[in-house]
């Protein structure tokens, strides 16, 4: 009982610890002044926030890019990944694997400014930078996408795939069957880390994004004068809806497994 | 019940035509010329323009949102983006973020832009506000000597910000207050090379655009002893560090005094007699814009009286257009820290650009200044710990195959 006590004091400084900024954050979102300093109650940030065009437009950029890289990048990941799991040289398999970390070890700035380099020289930097954007982002997401679904290929019964071919599955037919179902959360972690690196990600796009802004660089621009608290309403906008999205599944999760805890107890 | 549905729609009606009315006679009130504005109209142009953060009148706080107000007037689109340093706009134009069609960096930015060929002369006569609206002293400036590539936006001056609650009055003599061990760890400073060593070159009475690598490593020397008092390097954080009472002493520009010193009214302003560094942000046509007539335009409305005094409202700087004056916050117009006097003015320098020996002495200069207090030693202990416990797995590993080794060799 007192160990009971400890764990839990221990994980509500824990939290306390990882949410505090956030709260800060949110608590200040609603001040009605700039500055730090508590001045009252108001949604003003929060309508001004919708009426900036520069903040509306570059968060709008920054999804879209997410959203472009992230996918190509898993479909690029997964494929690769399966095509690394079943090759048999395992010297090329090992050196293959090393490889595609670069992009995650290597210091950010140092894939950022490699990029703009390389799109200067193929003179690919010419234009609204959707293109070089969409480019750096996806080769920073694979790895992620590659790292997370490997693992749940070495957890795959090679027997159900076999099977599932004995059975009168073409090879095609089985994989689409049995091998993406079981990676199938591998994809989605994967999917879902390529979209967040993406998202945030500021010291790759500085470089490589041309004219096109994305919300981290225009965060950054207003370090002369001071970031507006526009930017702590849009932080908290995004905080409550991925709650929510959190909240939402994992609800769905539990009832699920009641349901099946039921069924099987009726079974019984 | 429904005959009171319809009353409350004929009021919102009502409402809202009262909105559009005060908009539309808003506008009214000052004419623009429309002959002029209306040239590019239907033909599908997007100008791409870069400025600094935070520094447009933007429609927040019911302001004018200048850029759309440019974009109903003229028909042209633009495509407004942000930079955070004349280094970064610099490093954008230079590494092929090509197509900008009007920027807005500093003065010794337009000079070194310029000196390397990458801006535009302009075609004044495309730009008519220039002589009609722009203040005399601000033509011909330093930066841009027979004013062929820019016109002024914005200017300001950099001073001392202190707060009088804590810093006694008789210690506000020049620019030695930043030196002031009394404020020891309550004192701010420039997190840029070319501002610090500005201040401290001032402090020494030499010209703060000097090219004399004798006089920068003297002020380099003079900003090293200053790094025992001085509490952080910073930019933005003067602000909220400033009006928190973080800290007593900073310098900073002008015009964000002003902003400050509406959230703590203790916050005073100063002006050094031995100088200080005068800066004006103009606009400027890269030499990759292929729409220079339309970007002139551009820069053209931003000299409307009306359009700059909105501006000034917003960012709290100072405005080149007198005739915007009696348009803005009264208060601000008649502020002397945003508009000293001539004799103060006379004091004062501004930036040009410097030879590259001077600027990269500087930049290697002040990084060894930032950073050599807390960043060397703890450097070297980070490479030792890592290097150690590099060591440590190796032995680690070594053994443990040994003992493997053994045991196998058991059986």
């Amino acid at each position: 009982m007192k160990k009971n006590k400890f764990s839990g004091i221990y994980a509500a400084l824990m939290l306390l610890f990882l949410y505090a900024p956030i709260m800060v954050l949110i608590v200040f979102s609603f001040n009605s002044e700039k500055g730090y300093s508590w001045k009252g109650f108001s949604l003003k940030w929060y309508k001004e926030l919708f009426s900036n065009e520069l903040i509306m437009e570059s968060f709008m950029n920054t999804l879209i890019v997410a959203l472009i890289a992230s996918v190509v990048a898993t479909v690029l990941g997964a494929l690769a990944a399966i095509g690394v799991h079943s090759m048999k040289n395992k010297m090329a398999k090992g050196l293959i694997k090393n490889v595609t970390n670069f992009p995650l070890i290597n210091p950010e700035i140092v894939t950022g400014i490699s990029l703009m380099l390389l799109f200067a020289a193929t003179r690919m930097n010419v234009g609204d930078g959707w293109a070089t954007l969409i480019i750096a982002h996806i080769t920073f997401c694979v790895p992620s996408v590659f790292l997370s679904i490997l693992p749940k290929l070495r957890q795959i019964n090679v027997s159900l795939y076999e099977a599932a071919m004995d059975l009168g599955c073409s090879p095609a037919k089985a994989f689409q069957k049995v091998v993406i179902p079981e990676i199938m959360p591998g994809i989605v972690t994967g999917f879902l880390m390529a979209f967040t690196y993406s998202l945030d990600d500021f010291v790759i796009s500085f470089f490589t994004a041309g004219k096109l802004q994305t919300l981290p660089i225009t965060i950054y621009s207003m370090v002369r004068k001071r970031v507006s608290p526009e930017i702590n309403a849009l932080s908290t906008l995004l905080f409550v809806v991925v709650l929510a999205v959190l909240l939402f599944t994992n609800i769905r999760d539990i009832r699920k497994e009641n349901e099946r805890e039921k069924k099987r107890a009726a079974r019984r | 019940m429904k005959f009171k549905k319809i009353l409350s729609c004929f009021i919102a009606l009502l409402l809202f035509s009262c909105i559009f009315s005060t908009a539309v006679s808003a506008e009214e009130e000052y004419a623009y010329d429309m002959e002029y504005y209306s040239r590019f109209k239907g033909q599908n142009i997007t100008l791409y323009v870069y400025n600094w953060g935070e520094y447009i009148s933007d429609g927040g706080d019911d302001s004018l949102d200048v850029v759309k107000e440019f974009e109903t007037l003229t028909g042209i689109n633009v495509e407004y983006t942000t930079f955070d340093s004349n280094e970064s706009l610099y490093a954008k134009l230079k590494n092929g973020g090509a197509g900008y069609d009007v920027i807005i960096p500093s003065d010794y930015m337009i000079s070194r832009l310029a000196e390397e060929g990458m801006l535009q002369k302009l075609d004044y006569s495309n730009i008519p506000n220039f002589e009609k609206y722009v203040d005399e002293e601000f033509k011909n400036p330093e930066y841009d000597p027979a004013n062929e590539y820019s016109v002024p936006y914005m200017w300001g001056t950099v001073g001392i910000i202190y707060n009088t609650k804590y810093v006694d009055e008789a210690d506000v003599t020049g620019w030695e207050l930043l030196w002031n061990e009394k404020y020891a760890g309550k004192i701010l400073m420039f997190d840029n090379s070319r501002d610090a060593f500005a201040i401290a070159l001032k402090k020494l009475g030499y010209s703060m655009n000097t090219n004399n690598t004798d006089e920068i490593r003297e002020a380099a020397e003079e900003l090293g002893a200053q790094a025992d008092v001085i509490q952080a390097y910073v930019m933005d954080q003067i602000f909220d560090k400033m009006v928190e009472e973080n800290a007593y002493i900073a310098p900073y520009y002008a015009g964000d005094y002003l902003t400050m010193s509406e959230d703590n009214e203790d916050l005073a302003f100063f002006i050094p007699d031995e100088g200080t560094n005068l800066f004006t942000d103009a606009m400027c046509i890269p030499a990759t814009s292929v729409n220079r007539e339309a970007a002139e335009m551009f820069i053209n409305f931003m000299c409307e009286p009306s359009i700059s005094a909105a501006n000034s409202d917003m960012i709290w700087y100072s405005t080149p257009i007198s005739a915007a004056k009696p348009l803005m916050d009264e208060e601000l117009a008649s502020s002397e820290i945003a508009y000293p006097d001539e004799e103060l003015l006379a004091n004062m320098e501004r930036y040009v650009n410097l030879s590259d020996e001077a600027k990269q002495l500087m930049d290697e200069l002040w990084i060894t200044i930032v950073r050599s207090n807390e960043l060397t030693p703890s450097f070297w202990i980070t490479v030792a710990i890592i290097c150690a416990a590099a060591l440590a797995l190796v032995f680690r590993n070594m053994y443990v195959k040994k003992k493997r080794l053994e045991a196998r060799k058991k059986y």
